[in-house]
């Protein structure tokens, strides 16, 4: 990619695979497990964490050199609250029945580590295009492993993907069954514990 | 290191642009934002007394509206059974006690039914739904329910197909004429028994929540009911 230099691909491309926030920091586990029965939540929370966190490392990158050090947490988390309650506001407005669903996640986007991990570790100290692709890279590591655990638990426990039915009655007919444990949460820590199982011999990681 | 008047300096300019970003931002979307919760509510009154959308496809807010306007007359019955001429979107359903709206599916003329709103607590949370009666005022028409925060795959059911359809031609008045409500039992419900429907595995204080609200509810609607089953309205 000619378009960006070497350490801005960085930026953007570790957290899909190499440094994954949550299959490899496991940041950001309890959204994962809340919000993943259905693709469709899983979708719409990814875009929310994708805007916020990218918009989150742009404005606090721009502000980091204005930004007094003993204050520095407060600003970052006025900065992230603000830009979480206006994707709650903007949700219930335009996808109500989605927001309705996502019910207290999009509010606990908040609290999820990897916005403010990102905020604290990242954006002040590089510049705003930088953390930019940082977060976009971020959020999209995190929406990956939200859908593709998503995906899994919806095929298996409601039979379908993105609401569509795609097991045949004739397995149905046969004595198929969904299985009910995916549509709990234990079925989401099963699907992302093996996910990480799978990235971390994939990726050669091993912890000390 | 910042001096602590520039600190101060910063965070409240930062307080100020901030709050006056989200105020701006709430105050564009809070129409639209009540648009959707009383199109959901209105959804859900059709939906408990019957109504269904033409094929596999969903309402638009459009035609949500025009339907209630067509076919549902909405009004605010008060302790006595009598009609009053206050708006039912005025009333707080969940703490008034005095003054009770229900909603008239006037479909083709006659009428089909009455939904009431009908609230109460199940294990987390409080559930808020909607429940029908046939124009008999003794048999049930349908239940819908729009909101709750019970447990997905175990309370959380109340939402689905499968345990609202139980509802439907079951009897909350016996034989006497006094109310009795429908039992939520545990299992299968005796399939010989019109008073009586299938419980949620898993979900025992959900059901049982959900029964008790419910007969509360419809005590307060009695005094109405009785009038329409003596054929003074």
């Amino acid at each position: 990619m000619a378009l960006l230099n070497k350490k801005s691909k960085e930026a953007l491309t570790d957290p899909l695979m190499k440094n994954n926030p949550i299959s490899l920091q496991v940041l950001g586990i309890c959204s994962a497990l809340a919000v993943t029965v259905q693709l469709n939540t899983a979708v719409v929370m990814t875009l929310a964490v994708v805007s916020v966190l990218s918009i989150s490392n742009t404005v606090i990158s721009v502000l980091r050199k204005m930004i007094p050090g003993k204050v520095r947490i407060i600003v970052q988390l006025s900065v992230i609250a603000s830009l979480v309650i206006l994707t709650d506001q903007i949700l219930q407005a335009y996808m109500y029945d989605i927001s309705k669903q996502l019910s207290v996640f999009v509010a606990l986007i908040i609290t999820n580590c990897i916005v403010m991990g990102r905020a604290e570790a990242f954006a002040m100290q590089n510049t705003p295009g930088k953390s930019f692709l940082d977060g976009l890279g971020n959020g999209l590591g995190y929406g990956g492993i939200l859908i593709s655990v998503a995906f899994f638990r919806e095929l298996l426990g409601s039979g379908t993907v993105y609401g569509l039915p795609v097991v045949p009655e004739s397995f149905y007919a046969a004595g198929y069954q969904n299985m009910g444990l995916m549509v709990l949460s234990p079925g989401a820590f099963i699907i992302l514990g093996l996910i990480v199982w799978a990235q971390r011999i994939f990726s050669g990681v091993e912890e000390e | 290191m910042h001096s602590n008047s520039y600190t101060i300096f910063f965070t409240s300019i930062v307080t100020v642009v901030l709050g006056g970003f989200l105020s701006v931002a709430a105050g564009t979307l809070k129409e639209t934002q009540e648009l959707n919760v009383k199109n959901d509510s209105k959804k859900n009154i059709l939906a408990s007394l019957g109504f269904k959308p033409e094929g596999e496809s969903k309402w638009s807010s459009d035609e949500i509206t025009k339907l209630f306007e067509e076919n549902i007359d909405a009004y605010v019955l008060n302790s006595n059974g009598e009609r009053t001429s206050i708006d039912p979107s005025s009333i707080d359903t969940e703490t008034d006690e005095e003054n009770f709206p229900i909603y008239v599916d006037k479909r083709d003329g006659a009428v089909n039914g009455y939904a009431i709103p009908i609230s109460g607590k199940g294990l987390w949370s409080t559930l808020y739904g909607y429940f029908a009666v046939d124009p008999d005022c003794i048999t049930a028409k349908g239940i819908t329910f729009y909101a709750h925060k019970e447990t997905p795959g175990l309370g959380g059911e109340v939402e689905k197909p499968w345990f609202q359809n139980n509802f439907v031609g079951k009897r909350f008045i016996d034989e006497n004429g006094n109310l009795v409500g429908i039992k939520v039992v545990k299992g299968k419900a005796d399939p010989n028994s019109q008073y009586e429907v299938d419980g949620i595995s898993g979900a025992t204080i959900t059901s049982k929540g959900l029964e008790y609200f419910l007969v509360d509810d419809l005590k307060k609607y009695e005094p109405f009911f009785q009038k329409v089953r003596s054929g003074e309205v």
